[in-house]
């Protein structure tokens, strides 16, 4: 009992992980239409950020510096963030097709690069020894899961919190305005591409700090786990969840992770051991099947955007259909 | 310097206005070997309803791009104020004053109708993202004030029935208002108004007109592009005539009406 319970903590604090991701692609894509097809190299660069800032001195890579884990945090968010407004900088227009271009190249050389620059990212044999967070209680397992995913649900909910406050302030209505047809929004002194990079830089700063986070979560990082297959992951979190909503976004993460482990475990008692390799292929078909069914059946995710956007605007007498009656005849005149 | 109205001299010299707020100097604006301006000077004087017509081609909408930002001259300086502007970036233009609307309305559809309205004020602290997190009351009060604004404008247009609508159910016309309401909201000097009775269907159009002369009759300049002459003649005190991308002509919109060379842009010369 007390081990499932145990495995529930791990795997809700590695979905949660995810959820954060999911939270800072929709900062990018879901409010601000950004396309970024690079996520698992921004993932990479907080994870191994942290991971150097944190772990205890070494030969075997970069540091460690043994600094505590929120410094290794705020580290992965910073350099996420300053790498995502480097590359957003560089694609200055940061149009969708050249954006998802740059940022896919981008993913591929920061995944090589902590494949191949050995002294700095340990090569493929990745970094161990990542501290957990509450390792005061590793002795004491099923404490140790509980405190681990508390912290991960404090975490989240607080990130939550700050992003849908600003999803529902003015700077979220730009962003959406610039969404929707930016030369109007510039006609009305909005500049669209400092309004991007703030948002690609926030987003890849969130996303950073969750990679960061599962690293101290699972303790131990390699390149293999910032191959394209995450990125594909997170977005499908996104899609099937609402874009363009923050609790989609937590509520995707959760439900295709779940789909995923299960999906995982399903495959194991099914298939004889000499197959399960293979069968793992599976999973993923069975991901891009529901992806492509919410598609179908609900286009704009478990949970959509909201029309309203600033939480400021509230009391205004609401009644659509008195609203919609009128909406052909000519409007009163004054 | 004011031109002669039998000047037959084939360039024509645009009249010298003392207190102008938006003056145009020999702007030229070419795609490839195509010259949509050429070399076109004008001068609207501060305080006017000025209009600009001409027939399809004439090289006004590109003008207006110019004027607002969404194109950048080849050669030539476009002035607001004392201020040389032509490399301004449009979001800046805007936010130095020069509000505009668009041929083809262009409302946020998504958005609700006042929060469309609500994002043309300028000077937002919630438009960045730390004032959000660190002084939210001061966000709040601003917002509610912005809020009020926008309900205004909204009742200046009559669109406050539906302000909480997205914006995608307006018809046409009071897409066009909503724009007009927007564009109010950032308190500009200067409106450029891109055909603002095009598609509007007639009842609305008065509304529209009379909208029009009350926001210039609270000081704001107004220089607009429309074919519909009922509209030119009623609200503008100044026309400008563009032909192939050179100034015709300009004066009081009955001079304009007679002027032969205004009838042979717009119907040929077989009709002067």
């Amino acid at each position: 009992m007390l081990d499932l319970l145990g495995y529930a903590a791990f795997f809700g604090t590695t979905a949660l992980t995810y959820a954060i991701m999911c939270l800072g692609l929709n900062v990018q894509w879901g409010q601000t239409g950004l396309f970024n097809v690079g996520i698992a190299g921004f993932a990479a660069i907080g994870a191994y950020t942290s991971a150097i800032l944190t772990t205890p001195p070494t030969q075997a890579h970069l540091g460690g510096f043994a600094l505590p884990i929120v410094a290794g945090l705020i580290g992965a968010a910073a350099a996420a963030g300053l790498a995502s407004l480097l590359v957003g900088a560089l694609t200055l227009r940061l149009r969708s097709d050249y954006l998802a271009i740059t940022t896919f190249g981008v993913a591929v050389v920061v995944q090589l690069t902590c494949l191949n620059v050995q002294g700095v990212t340990g090569g493929p044999f990745g970094i161990g020894f990542i501290p957990r967070p509450f390792g005061g209680f590793a002795d004491r397992p099923g404490a140790f899961a509980a405190l681990q995913f508390l912290g991960m649900v404090v975490l989240t909910v607080a990130l939550f919190l700050a992003l849908e406050r600003l999803a529902q302030s003015p700077w979220g209505r730009v962003l959406r305005a610039i969404r929707e047809d930016e030369t109007a929004a510039a006609a009305l002194g909005k500049n669209a591409t400092a309004y991007r990079l703030q948002a690609f830089a926030l987003g890849g700063a969130v996303i950073g700090l969750g990679g960061a986070l599962q690293a101290h979560a699972i303790g131990f990082i390699a390149p293999d786990n910032y191959l394209p297959a995450l990125t594909f992951q997170i977005w499908t979190m996104l899609i099937i969840g609402g874009s363009g909503n923050n609790a989609g976004a937590i509520i995707g993460a959760v439900l295709i992770w779940g789909l995923w482990s299960g999906s995982g475990a399903a495959l194991t008692a099914i298939f004889p051991p000499e197959l399960q390799a293979r069968a793992a292929s599976l999973q993923v078909v069975a991901i891009g099947i529901i992806l492509c069914a919410i598609l179908v059946l609900r286009p704009r995710g478990l949970f959509g955007e909201r029309t309203a956007v600033s939480r400021h605007v509230d009391g205004l007498e609401t009644n659509p259909s008195t609203a919609l009656a009128e909406q052909d005849s000519a409007p009163r005149a004054l | 310097m004011p031109p002669s109205p039998d000047d037959t001299t084939s360039v024509y010299k645009p009249q010298r206005v003392s207190d102008s707020v938006l003056e145009v100097r020999e702007v030229t604006k070419r795609f490839g070997g195509n010259v949509a301006v050429d070399a076109l000077s004008l001068s609207v004087s501060r305080g006017v309803v000025a209009g600009l017509i001409g027939p399809n081609g004439a090289g006004k909408s590109t003008l207006f791009d110019l004027l607002a930002g969404v194109q950048t001259p080849t050669k030539g300086r476009i002035m607001l104020d004392a201020l040389s502007i032509e490399r301004t970036p449009a979001y800046r233009r805007a936010r130095l004053g020069l509000g505009r609307t668009f041929q083809v309305a262009r409302p946020f559809p998504a958005l609700s109708v006042v929060e469309n309205v609500m994002l043309g004020r300028h000077d937002q602290s919630g438009e960045a993202i730390l004032p959000n997190w660190f002084t939210p009351r001061k966000v709040h009060r601003q917002e509610r004030e912005t809020l009020g604004k926008a309900m205004d404008l909204l009742r200046f247009v009559s669109l406050d029935r539906l302000a909480t609508q997205p914006a995608r159910v307006l018809s046409g016309g009071q897409r066009k208002l909503l724009e007009i309401a927007r564009v109010m909201m950032g308190d500009p000097r200067v409106l450029l108004l891109d055909e603002p009775a095009a598609g509007v269907n007639p009842s609305l159009l008065d509304i529209i007109m009379d909208r029009i002369a009350t926001i210039n009759a609270r000081g704001v300049t107004v220089f607009l592009i429309e074919h519909n002459m009922d509209l030119v003649t009623r609200l503008c005190s100044h026309v400008f005539v563009m032909a192939q991308g050179r100034l015709l002509c300009e004066g009081a919109p009955d001079t304009i009406a007679r002027d032969p060379r205004v009838i042979e842009a717009y119907l040929g010369s077989a009709a002067a």
